[in-house]
């Protein structure tokens, strides 16, 4: 009898084990598991979404969702020691470095789209955005066709560029178009008058407001250009890693944490100035909590 | 690495629709040519202005140019061309500050990336001026005072002409580095041929083939300045000098 339980047991834990043993890590799981580490990819200066405090500690929305995806990775691996490495990423080189492995994913502003698809995957959709103007209050400007012969500026290697350019060339509307080399640069050009107006996404725009010396001066305004859908990166044609990163982000968008993150970073006080957003959740976004999916919208 | 080449990169057309990637690298091509051309006239005019200040026994003008040297070889070139670019029209008074502002900033991005470069290649231009002269037998410059000249004229007919043949290599080297140094410029958002290659990357996903395009287009120019400076010392040289 007692025997018999012991091989029942027995039996019981390698039927519940077969399917771990048999399912053989492969790709980024392996390469997490070998190592007991996971890199991170962040941005610099992406307020809120990632970016540095004034520590050098890398915070904002996405930070927070990337970490929703190293917990699950913890669970899932049984690696409660698992290390963190962070490398941060920019427009320019973000691709690259996801697809030659040094950083496992990336969760930042990166747009997901039909392009950028053919060079590497993208987790279930972390944010919405539109691709609108930052100007003066007191400029005139009140959308797009008040930019006529005017200087725009904009951060190279965006998709609000490329819009920009095109729009441009179609309306035949004469803009000055600046392309800075990042955010940061990109304000600095609009504050200091050299252009009237900064296209971006609106999120963007309004973590850019934040760090102005006076934020009450500027406004973002404009018809959105184009919707944008945000998603973390990572290496093409690893199901298993994509499978858990979906999965856990869908959990924290539809358990309601997703919503106390944006509540954390959007809507109250935030470093490095302690400016509160006060960016409502869209519709966008909203839909994106209630039905968690990775579709981009061009 | 399962890279996919794709050459025919150059001739599809860009999003805007109106011209093709050629298109791109060749207006990126005639940036980069108009601001090294422009910049190396300043940088000789400036250098060598400032290199014969250099060598006179005023204290105070050659106290002037060594300044001059020291202040724009010190600093880096990147941090001067913020400095031009950023921070100057800041400290113009306001009304001309803004009215700066308000021009094409093309415009803009050329003329403090023309300026930088002039000045700071004009600093080494001037060093060459200067150990160009110093090189001369003193008895130079005492044989052209003794014969009456003034001392502008002894420059003039017999120091220079000799200090300029003699340093016509170390001349062709900044030559050359002005071009590539112009390359900068890009940090500000002046589309010339590297900003251009970069674009090109950011649009079409094709890293190789615009790099290389961008290496060997600066390649030949490099080789066309090469081979014209040494048409030009070859008919310049002092007889009897360096080897020959």
């Amino acid at each position: 009898m007692r025997v018999h339980r012991l091989f029942a047991t027995a039996l019981a834990c390698s039927l519940l084990a077969a399917p771990v043993l048999a399912q053989e890590l492969t790709g980024t799981l392996k390469k997490i598991k070998d190592s007991n580490t996971i890199a991170l990819g962040h941005r610099e200066s992406s307020i809120p979404f990632s970016y540095y405090d004034d520590k050098q500690q890398v915070i904002g929305y996405s930070q927070e969702m990337m970490l929703k995806v190293v917990d699950a990775v913890k669970a899932e691996l049984k690696l409660p020691n698992l290390q963190v490495k962070l490398t941060p990423v920019t427009s320019q080189n973000r691709i690259p470095l996801v697809q030659n492995g040094t950083v496992d994913i990336e969760c930042g502003s990166t747009t997901n789209n039909l392009e950028r698809q053919k060079q590497v995957a993208f987790s279930n959709t972390i944010f919405v955005i539109g691709t609108r103007l930052l100007v003066k209050k007191d400029s005139g400007i009140k959308d797009f066709p008040d930019l006529a012969g005017k200087n725009v500026v904009t951060t190279a290697g965006t998709t609000s560029e490329r819009l920009i350019r095109k729009l441009n060339e179609d309306k035949k509307l004469g803009m000055n178009i600046i392309s800075a080399k990042d955010h940061g640069e990109s304000f600095l050009t609009l504050e200091t008058g050299r252009a009237v107006a900064f296209m971006m996404d609106d999120a963007l725009l309004a973590g850019e407001m934040a760090k102005a010396k006076r934020p009450a001066d500027w406004v973002v305004l404009g018809t959105p250009q184009s919707r944008e859908a945000y998603g973390c990166m990572m290496r093409r044609d690893d199901p298993a890693f994509k499978k858990l990163a979906d999965a856990a982000l869908a959990k924290a968008m539809t358990s309601g944490e997703a919503e106390k993150i944006y509540k954390k970073w959007f809507m109250a006080p935030i470093p490095p100035k302690g400016l509160n957003l006060m960016f409502p959740m869209s519709e966008d976004v909203a839909a994106i909590f209630k039905n968690p999916n990775d579709k981009a919208f061009e | 690495m399962g890279y996919h080449w794709n050459w025919g990169v150059f001739a599809s057309p860009v999003p805007s629709g109106e011209t093709s990637y050629l298109g791109w690298m060749i207006s990126g091509f005639e940036t980069t040519l108009a601001l090294s051309l422009s910049a190396w006239l300043i940088a000789l005019v400036i250098g060598s202005g400032m290199g014969v200040l250099r060598t006179v026994p005023n204290r105070w003008l050659a106290g002037l140019a060594a300044a001059y040297v020291e202040l724009f070889r010190n600093i880096p070139l990147l941090v001067q061309l913020f400095i031009w670019y950023f921070v100057l029209p800041e400290l113009l008074p306001a009304g001309l500050g803004d009215a700066y502002k308000g021009t094409n900033p093309l415009l803009q991005q050329f003329v403090a990336a023309m300026v930088c470069l002039g000045l700071f290649t004009g600093a080494r231009v001037c060093e060459q001026v200067r150990s160009g002269i110093n090189s001369l037998p003193r008895g130079q410059k005492y044989a052209g005072l003794a014969l009456g000249l003034t001392l502008p004229q002894t420059y003039r007919y017999a120091l220079l002409p000799m200090a300029f043949r003699i340093i016509v290599p170390p001349l062709t080297s900044e030559f050359l580095n002005i071009f590539k140094n112009s390359a900068v410029a890009s940090t500000i958002g002046l589309l010339e041929l590297a900003a251009q290659g970069r674009q090109l990357v950011d649009y079409t996903a094709q890293p190789y083939e615009s790099f290389i395009a961008v290496t060997l287009t600066f390649m030949a120019l490099n080789a066309i300045v090469m081979s014209l400076m040494h048409l030009l010392e070859a008919r310049t040289r002092v007889p009897g000098s360096m080897g020959t």
